[in-house]
């Protein structure tokens, strides 16, 4: 069978090297192939450099075929302008960007269509329903729409020209997990539907695992393994794959440490002849820094880039080599315990209401939460749910309109009691400052010796060198890490922390929870957890409050409440949660 | 359905309207009290250059009310402005609407024609250098515009003199001509002397609000759809429209500040000359209206500008109307 798209030797080169070496791909009608990596993989250059629309200062090399076309994937924007939109269209990660805000969607669907106004608007309104939305959609501007549905319009609007390959660049990372199933299910009907090939770009092995007939695992600008969507994730033949599938929280138990893969993904142009994984290898070998090791097939259609391969098809059980497989642990029932001893919480919220100026629905709508001393409690629900109120009201960055927030020993110095660690750790730290300036400044301000900076540094698993550097200098992971010694300088009694692990990638994500997980023990911290993710809760908390439109809906030992879910709502977000890992059943 | 979306937004301009009124009624009890403020006796200085008899300042206090209640004062002030009236002025003795009446049109013709001439080209320009960023175009026209914000309006104005009218001899020296295209060639230097340094603010404005809906996600989603460069464009410019349509209020304040300038450099008859000479000879009528009706066109436009954002930007729309 002859491929739809197949591409040969598609390399990206940037300013200061290479950013993605060779690459071959093929993709047939009505096949999904995803492209897994965390960032600084390529793999969303290689998504680009497939339309050309790589930034300035970027280009690519290399030769597509696609519908008995040829293109070279060097060419300028008029070699381009065939394949694009009816050859090949792209679906990009954020609906709250792609669209343009001030332009109706029915607008925007229907730029590039031709036709009399008549046909194209009955054009769009076809284009709508094969989406799932109504017509009336078309009228209004993307600001009105929530992100699923935006997500929708723009790709009506990516279809719009009937391509016959779909690139999808992490198509649901921004949507909440029950709109995620829904959108995927939605490009999964539509492929089948258009015979459409699709490439689906993503950092989420478990979506990879759900939706991908074949996976390639990209590292580093390398492409280290590719194979049937089984057997890469049943059998990993990289030990890199292996790895960052044992990085994985799962959801159904929790582990006492979670698997992680040590240091940073490097950059692909200072990697040179040898394999880009070997300094975080645990199996690397002189060999492995001779030159860069081929993709040698290891199966039907499986190949890796590994020179030691075979033996490691000999041990499929990744986690391994980094040491004992993580064993579950019988997480301790708390819930129980604070009830049974009648001990005295930490933090007391409750009733909570809060609404905001201009929304029909409030934020926070009679929530009360208890959080007892030494305890991690996790906050999970989707975007609305109104967690992110919550936390910000109990670190005192809003005011609810009514309720109460007590903390155990009087309200004194809640600021300096109650700290918050963000999402971004970049826009929370000041770019101007060194680490350990920012660091002394707040031991200075909550009364400590500036000689702790060491000591802060270390106890977040950083050199002490750190101190001397800025926030520019580190990576993701090292921020956040930043973050969390500063937020410990002025030794708060409760540490909340929002989606602080969100945007990290899989395998660093895994370190700052460990170590989260460490410190909670050994500085008897009392953790709040606010996320989205109900695999990271299940890791890190004891007690799980479920939130939907501003109120609980159910809450619970972790254990019970994921195990066990009573009500509708949590037993949906369970079973939206795609996993990485195969299911037992 | 247009019904639903138009109340708000008239509800919403009368409300802006409203708020214009309350600042211009402040600004007239500011402008009102100027005589108060300056130094001397109020009497003294509203005859100026008037003899100075026990007689004459009998006369201007009644005539001023100076005896009344600041209130009252203010009262009949107002009532007479409102009507047009604002007295005499000190130096000619001439009504002060006539005065102004005979001088605001020079002054609102080279007003007119800078903000078109600076719109028209800062905006193009802008947008080009914003489309070929790092291009030598871009450059240029980026270096040329710091230049233009930083360098008087005198001086430029007195170059374009040197260069256009006694050197190359195409425009006139001074005054304001017959007729329009007449007068159009006798205003063309000093509204482009205005205009240099607008539409150097513009081009600014311009070139990095484009620059950045160009980096925008919609952008490449666009592109990739197979859309031309021209439709890419138009979309990048509907959404550019917004801040730089804001940001025009701004430039009307600058014009009526850059304009006294002019009518001085290029001796022509405007209400910006008016005003110099005014000032100087502490010609209060003159100043108060002048100020006033300065005062009225700003805050008009500041209300346009807020009508027109509302129009461009559908957000906030749907922000008004939820209110
Ligand atoms: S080639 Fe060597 S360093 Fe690279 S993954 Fe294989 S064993 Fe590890």
């Amino acid at each position: 069978m002859s491929a739809l798209l197949s591409v040969t030797g598609l390399s990206v080169l940037g300013p200061r090297g290479r950013l993605v070496e060779p690459v071959d791909l093929a993709l047939d009608p009505g096949e999904t192939v995803a492209i897994v990596g965390e960032s600084g993989s390529g793999k969303s250059m290689t998504a680009k450099a497939l339309t050309g629309l790589l930034p300035s200062g970027v280009r690519a090399a290399g030769t597509m075929l696609l519908g008995g076309r040829e293109l070279d994937l060097a060419a300028g924007e008029t070699g381009w302008r065939g394949i694009r939109g009816g050859g090949i269209a792209l679906l990009l990660q954020d609906p709250f960007t792609s669209l343009s805000p001030v332009h109706r969607c029915g607008d925007q669907i229907g730029w590039g269509l031709t036709g009399s106004r008549r046909t194209r608007s009955a054009r769009v309104a076809t284009l709508l329903a094969e989406v799932g939305l109504p017509e009336r959609v078309a009228g209004q501007y993307p600001f009105e729409l929530s992100g699923g549905m935006r997500q929708r319009v723009a790709l009506a609007a990516a279809l719009a020209a009937d391509p016959q390959v779909l690139i999808a660049d992490e198509p649901t990372t921004a949507l909440d997990v029950t709109t995620q199933k829904d959108v995927l299910d939605l490009i999964a009907g539509l492929q089948r539907s258009r015979d459409m090939g699709l490439i689906l770009i993503t950092h989420d092995l478990g979506v990879a695992r759900s939706r991908a007939d074949r996976i390639l695992v990209m590292y580093a600008g390398r492409l280290v393994e590719q194979g049937s969507a089984a057997a890469v994730l049943d059998t990993p033949g990289h030990p890199y794959s292996a790895r960052l599938l044992g990085c994985e929280p799962p959801l159904d138990r929790q582990l006492t440490r979670l698997a992680s893969i040590a240091g940073s993904v490097p950059q692909p142009y200072d990697v040179g002849a040898a394999c880009a994984f070997a300094p975080r290898c645990m199996l690397a070998v002189d060999a492995c820094v001779a030159a860069a090791p081929p993709l040698v097939a290891i199966g039907p259609g499986h190949a890796a880039a590994c020179v030691r391969t075979g033996e490691v098809l000999d041990d499929p059980v990744g986690p391994t080599v980094d040491g004992p497989r993580p064993e579950p642990v019988e997480s301790p029932e708390t819930g129980e315990v604070i009830g049974a001893t009648g001990a005295v919480p930490l933090l007391r919220v409750a009733d909570l209401t809060r609404r905001f100026h201009g929304t029909e629905t409030p934020a926070l709508d009679g929530v009360s939460l208890e959080v007892a001393q030494g305890e991690s409690v996790a906050v999970v629900g989707e975007s609305g749910s109104g967690k992110t109120t919550l936390a910000r009201c109990v670190v005192g960055l809003e005011h609810p309109d009514s309720g109460s927030i007590e903390l155990a020993g009087g309200a004194d110095g809640r600021a300096q009691r109650v700290q918050i660690v963000f999402q971004d750790p970049y826009s929370a730290l000041n770019p101007g400052l060194t680490i350990g300036t920012t660091l002394r400044e707040t031991l200075r301000a909550a009364g400590r010796p500036a000689e702790l900076v060491e000591g802060l540094l270390e106890l977040v698993g950083l050199p002490a060198a750190y101190a001397r550097r800025r926030p520019k200098a580190l990576s993701g992971g090292e921020r956040q890490r930043v973050a969390i010694a500063r937020a410990l300088a002025v030794e708060p009694d409760l540490l909340v922390l929002d989606e602080s692990v969100s945007a990290l990638d899989v395998s660093v994500q895994a370190q700052v929870l460990n170590l989260l997980r460490d410190l909670q023990q050994r500085l008897d911290l009392t953790l709040l957890f606010i996320t989205h993710d109900l695999a990271v809760a299940r890791q890190v908390s004891q007690r799980v409050y479920v939130m939907r439109a501003g109120r609980v809906v159910e809450h619970g030992p972790t254990d019970a409440v994921l195990a066990r879910p009573q009500q509708d709502y949590t037993q949906r977000l369970l079973a939206s949660v795609p996993s990485a890992h195969r299911t037992e059943d | 359905m247009s019904e639903g979306r138009a109340r708000p937004l008239v509800a919403y301009t009368l409300r802006r309207l409203l708020g214009a009124v309350a600042l211009l009624f402040v600004l007239s009890v500011v402008v009102f009290s100027l005589i108060y403020w300056a130094p001397g006796d109020i009497a003294r200085n509203l005859l100026g250059n008037r003899q100075v008899t026990p007689e004459s300042l009998a006369a201007v206090r009644r005539q001023y009310h100076l005896d009344q209640p600041f209130v009252v004062q203010y009262a009949g002030w107002l009532r007479a402005a409102l009507h047009g009236d604002f007295g005499r002025s000190i130096r000619t003795g001439e009504p002060v609407g006539g005065l102004i009446r005979d001088r605001i049109g020079v002054t609102a013709a080279i007003c007119g024609l800078a903000f078109v001439l600076s719109v028209v080209g800062g905006v193009a320009a802008g947008i080009a250098c914003a489309v070929r960023r790092g291009s030598w175009l871009d450059r240029i026209l980026v270096s040329g515009s710091v230049l233009g914000v930083s360098a008087p309006a005198f001086a430029v104005g007195l170059l374009l003199l040197y260069v256009f009218a006694v050197w190359l001899g195409w425009f006139p020296f001074y005054g304001t001509g017959d007729g329009l295209l007449d007068g159009l060639w006798h205003l063309a230097l000093p509204a482009l002397t205005l205009a240099i340094g607008l539409a150097a603010f513009v081009v600014k404005l311009t070139r990095a609000a484009v620059a950045r809906e160009l980096d925008a996600d919609y952008v490449v989603f666009a592109r990739s759809r197979g859309l031309g460069r021209g439709a890419v464009l138009r979309i990048v410019l509907r959404n550019a429209a917004v801040p730089i349509v804001t940001s025009l209020g701004l430039l009307l304040a600058y014009l009526f500040g850059g304009t006294v300038l002019v009518e001085v450099t290029f001796a022509l008859p405007g209400a910006g000359a008016l005003m110099q000479d005014a000032v100087e000879f502490k010609d209060f009528p003159v100043v108060q209206a002048l100020t006033l009706a300065v005062g009225l066109i700003v805050t008009l436009s500041a209300v346009v500008v807020d009508v027109v954002y509302l129009l461009v930007d559908p957000r906030l729309r749907g922000r008004v109307s939820h209110r």
